[in-house]
């Protein structure tokens, strides 16, 4: 008969504890990925939209900018954060609309779609771990999105030395990359999300509208929910509980990621911001009011909300990786 | 037995047992596949193969006991046995925007395969599985039969020492399983162990070497397809007869050697015997002064080593 030469199990002994590296085959995963969102409709569809939205936007704030151009000295700044008729926002705003969106499109269906193809057992029979798929999956898109904004940003910039005939200083540059690196969280926020949804819903359809979901509850009724919620708690009656109301509010408007960027995004771009939320009168004693931060104090101001959308970010996709992992492959 | 040590097997189970809940998916399988065979794992949908096949490959966890595969456990070291391993799913998916070549470019990628190694590797397994003049057409295009063709490339792009193939004739028509069987069959003579599973149980059983019929999580019968008739049907004959006239039920039941007469319509019985009756039966029945119309003695498959196993062990129970 066969008798098996193995050595008995000795599962204790050695422990439970996989073998090999969970970063083998990432590239080929975030490669393949990347190459899909490049050439994909989807991608190409947005990405026209918002380069749409920048031309118009930049090009109405430079009419607007052009007579002040010697008395601004952040100019470059203004051109993302000026909104001018017949725009009714400003480039920042429209992309904080647009990068969710962008966000949940390259990721709703990232893992259930692997799933309705068929394709998540034959992939995940290579020798590979799950985790290369899914954070590979997750690398790609966020990589397309930092692409996409960081272009953006050029053609902005490029934009504003054609047409006001001036070079932006070492500081607004500065500004402007950081607000790059905040945009591509808060980006990675939404698609952790709707990769979370990707895994937890079978059907893409299902997955795209409970993201969307989520991402109108927070750019919508959130702010609505926590000026309820605040005067319920603290309802404002005198001077000192209308401060506690106010904090209260703020502070569980800061729940929401949107709220977060904004006042990551409010600070970089605009230097004479010093203070987020409730300032009292003697706060403001020997202020210079309206004169600009250096960068060092603008960003320490906002440092607290960029941590916390990095934060966000990596939790939810802690959350979608454990889903994934607990997940039967089989379709 | 024999002196010369036999090779530990390639795949080994011992106690393997899935559940889900309530539901046993596998039950204490002990399952053992040496090198060089192909190994049917046959048995209705929903009792246990894929399953099986999946904790082999670590992409489930078994609930207790213990696999090993080429010597690698697969829940510790899934990577060294995913490495040596090929698998093709029932249904294989591909990618339908990409074509054949990119999608098998994409599985050398993941093996970790370099660029030039992998670009030949490709064009070999292409042109072995005969789908060179599609491989650049987008899979979005390719029949049931390509697609079948290109997960058995994908299968071999990896060189594998063990290639597990989940249904793989689900789905095509009966003339390209049979071709699709005959290439299978030609993965043998490369030495690659084949563990397939299929719920068609005649249509694989002549590429198999040895089976194992399973139900309800269990493997109930294991070993060569002969073997398995002899044991369970008893070396039985089934003698299949039609004819016109009166009534030949009690007249066949006394040919010496039947088991049993089942009438099976106006004229036609199927009798059950311990030898080959079919002259016996006919000398009697035209004795009887009935019309013989037809006569044949019937090839018992898998089916009905299947079908009479759970009949005896239904009644088994009862009495």
């Amino acid at each position: 008969m066969a008798i098996s030469t193995e050595t008995p199990p000795t599962v204790a002994a050695v422990g439970r504890q996989r073998a090999g590296s969970p970063w083998t085959g990432l590239g080929a995963v975030a490669l393949k990925e990347l190459a899909d969102h490049l050439s994909s409709v989807r991608m190409q569809l947005l990405e026209g939209l918002m380069f749409l939205v920048a031309l118009g936007t930049v090009y109405s704030a430079i009419q607007n900018l052009r007579t002040t151009v010697a008395e601004d000295p952040f100019l470059f700044l203004k051109l993302f954060t000026v909104a001018q008729e017949p725009l009714p926002y400003s480039f920042v705003a429209f992309l904080g609309f647009l990068i969710p969106l962008t966000a949940i499109a390259l990721g709703f269906d990232a893992v259930n779609g692997e799933h309705n193809r068929r394709t998540l057992s034959r992939v995940l029979a290579q020798p590979i771990y799950r985790d290369a798929l899914l954070f590979g999956k997750f690398l790609a898109a966020l990589g397309t999105i930092a692409l996409v904004v960081l272009a953006l940003w050029l053609l902005v910039t490029g934009l504003g030395i054609f047409r006001l005939g001036v070079v932006p200083g070492g500081e607004e540059v500065a500004r402007g990359l950081l607000y790059v690196a905040a945009t591509v969280a808060y980006a990675g926020i939404w698609l952790a999300l709707a990769q979370l949804c990707s895994v937890t819903f079978r059907q893409p359809a299902t997955s795209a509208l409970a993201a969307i979901a989520v991402w109108l509850f927070f750019a919508i009724f959130w702010d609505i929910i926590a000026g309820i919620i605040a005067s319920v708690l603290r309802p404002p009656l005198d001077p000192f509980s209308e401060l506690a109301h106010a904090q209260w509010r703020l502070w569980l408007s800061r729940l929401s990621p949107n709220t977060l960027y904004a006042e990551v995004v409010v600070t970089l771009l605009n230097p004479e911001v010093r203070a987020l939320g409730p300032v009292l009168i003697t706060q403001l004693e020997r202020a210079l009011l309206g004169a600009p931060l250096p960068l060092g104090q603008s960003l320490l101001l906002s440092w607290p909300q960029f941590t916390g959308l990095i934060a966000a970010m990596v939790l939810i996709f802690a959350a979608t990786y454990v889903q994934f992992q607990r997940q039967e492959v089989r379709a | 037995m024999s002196t010369l040590p036999r090779p530990a097997p390639v795949i080994e189970t011992r106690g393997l047992s899935k559940r889900y809940g309530e539901t046993v998916a596998v039950d204490h399988l002990d399952l053992a596949v040496h090198a060089g065979e192909v190994f049917g794992m046959l048995g209705p949908n929903g009792s246990g193969k894929t399953t099986t096949i999946l904790m082999l490959l670590g992409l489930t966890e078994p609930t207790a006991g213990e696999a090993r595969v080429l010597g690698h456990d697969p829940v510790r070291e899934p990577l060294e046995v995913k490495r040596r391993v090929g698998y093709m799913p029932d249904s294989v998916g591909f990618y339908d925007e990409l074509t054949g070549r990119e999608n098998l470019r994409y599985t050398a990628r993941l093996n970790g395969l370099p660029r030039a190694e992998g670009e030949a590797r490709i064009a070999e397994v292409l042109e072995r599985m005969g789908i060179t003049d599609v491989a650049d057409r987008p899979v979005a295009t390719y029949s049931r039969g390509m697609r079948q063709r290109l997960g058995l490339a994908d299968v071999l792009l990896k060189r594998p020492q063990v290639a597990i193939l989940d249904e793989p004739t689900i789905g095509l028509d009966p003339e390209a399983a049979l071709e699709f069987l005959g290439l299978i069959r030609g993965l043998r003579a490369d030495g690659i162990t084949i563990l397939l599973s299929s719920h068609l149980l005649h249509q694989v059983q002549a590429v198999c070497d040895r089976v194992g019929l399973f139900h309800r999580g269990r493997m109930v019968l294991e070993g060569r397809v002969e073997e398995l008739s002899a044991r369970v049907l008893g070396g039985a004959y089934r003698v299949r007869l039609a004819a016109d006239g009166p009534d030949l039920e009690g007249v066949l039941a006394q040919v010496p050697g039947v088991v049993r007469v089942r009438r099976e319509g106006p004229g036609r019985y199927l009798l059950e015997a311990q030898r080959d009756c079919r002259a016996e039966a006919a000398r009697r029945a035209v004795a009887a002064g009935a019309q013989l119309l037809e006569l044949s003695l019937e090839q018992l498959g898998l089916d009905e080593v299947y079908a009479r196993y759970f009949e005896e062990a239904r009644d088994g129970h009862q009495h």
